[in-house]
């Protein structure tokens, strides 16, 4: 029997499913609401001071770092495989690998940072 | 039987390799008779029985049950014996070995690499402990029947390989069919076994990145990328809650 090996692809993937739906249930109101009723004028713009508000309660900024963060995953890991795959670079699997999943990490430090220090 | 005048003719464009004759394999073309109820197989057998004894392929039910005469039919992996020449009329129609396996002869391809890959997932009912007598019936309701009976219809044709980008770029995969027939066992309600050391690997259900080839070409409608992301679901809840069984 093969000696039992840890791999990361359990978890990565978990961040990318948990990517995946999380992006298929907000970005597309998001872009609805503000790429098309918002600009055609069936749905009133909200002003700046609702919207500040709005980001300024702990549990938005939370769920805003959670959607990013997990957004940024699932890039990484279609990115990865995407590349791989269709430049038939797989050999470079872990170095393709640490870029990808390195940008997400880089890009969710820098989210969470600005929804701890946003005012 | 004698071909009239009026049965039109299909032109079959077969791949031929004869090793130590052929450095690598030729298209040789053949005129069979365009029936309605004629499969590519019965055109294949048209060719061996009449016009050319040296071809070279498997097959035996004429059924879609034995699943061994998988070929290459105008780039797409199709059971030859449930694909019909009249599809491909006028012609001409090409007749290729599976893709993504080494060529024995002709259209014959070398599945070892699948059976090893197949026994290693262990496709049988694991059980622990005691075992019942024999004569004992270990009886099953309709959903736990249900639950696995799909990816039982698997008969091993190999066409989801043949599809399967992943597998062509990379023959380390474990592939669908063997992955399907794991979750066929795993989801027993007779089975004890999860068979985490043989799935939860980087050439096995984590290589897959869900193209869903294997499912479109499926003669049974299994569906083995359901199978493979079901159970890397489950994989993925039994790494991060390592208490969690099934």
């Amino acid at each position: 029997m093969t000696p039992r090996r840890r791999t990361p692809e359990p978890y990565l993937w978990l961040l990318f499913t948990g990517g995946g739906v999380v992006a298929a249930l907000v970005l597309p109101v998001v872009v609805l609401l503000f790429g098309v009723l918002m600009p055609l004028g069936v749905v009133d713009w909200p002003d700046a001071a609702h919207l500040r508000a709005l980001a300024g309660h702990g549990l938005v900024r939370i769920a805003l770092a959670v959607v990013v963060v997990l957004c940024l995953f699932h890039a990484a890991h279609r990115l990865r495989f995407t590349s791989e795959e269709l430049l038939g670079i797989g050999r470079f699997d872990r170095l393709i690998a640490v870029v990808c999943y390195g940008g997400a990490l880089a890009g969710s430090i820098v989210a969470v940072r600005m929804m701890t220090y946003m005012s | 039987m004698t071909d009239s005048a009026e049965t039109p003719v299909i032109r079959m464009e077969v791949a031929r390799y004869r090793p130590g004759e052929d450095a690598e394999p030729v298209f040789q073309a053949y005129d069979v008779p365009l029936m309605d109820d004629w499969a590519v197989l019965d055109g294949l057998t048209h060719i061996k029985d009449r016009l050319d004894g040296s071809l070279s392929f498997r097959w035996s039910c004429r059924m879609g049950v034995c699943g061994s005469c998988g070929m290459t039919v105008n780039g797409e992996a199709r059971l030859t014996c449930g694909t019909f020449l009249t599809e491909y009329a006028p012609g001409p129609v090409r007749i290729e070995p599976l893709k993504g396996f080494p060529v024995i002869r002709d259209l014959v391809v070398d599945i070892d690499d699948f059976l090893a890959k197949l026994s290693s997932v262990r496709p049988w009912l694991v059980r622990e402990g005691e075992e019942p007598p024999l004569t004992a019936e270990y009886a099953q309701t309709p959903e736990q029947l249900e639950a696995y009976k799909q990816y039982s219809m698997c008969i091993n044709c190999l066409l989801c390989y043949s599809a399967c980008p992943v597998y062509v770029l990379d023959p380390d995969f474990l592939g669908p069919a063997a992955i399907a027939l794991a979750q066929r066992y795993n989801l027993d309600s007779r089975d004890m076994d999860d068979r985490f050391d043989v799935l939860n690997l980087e050439d096995a259900v984590w290589g897959c990145t869900f193209v869903g080839e294997c499912t479109k070409v499926c003669p049974k409608h299994v569906d083995p990328a359901e199978a493979i992301q079901r159970y890397k679901v489950s994989a993925a809840l039994r790494s991060v809650l390592p208490w969690s069984r099934r």
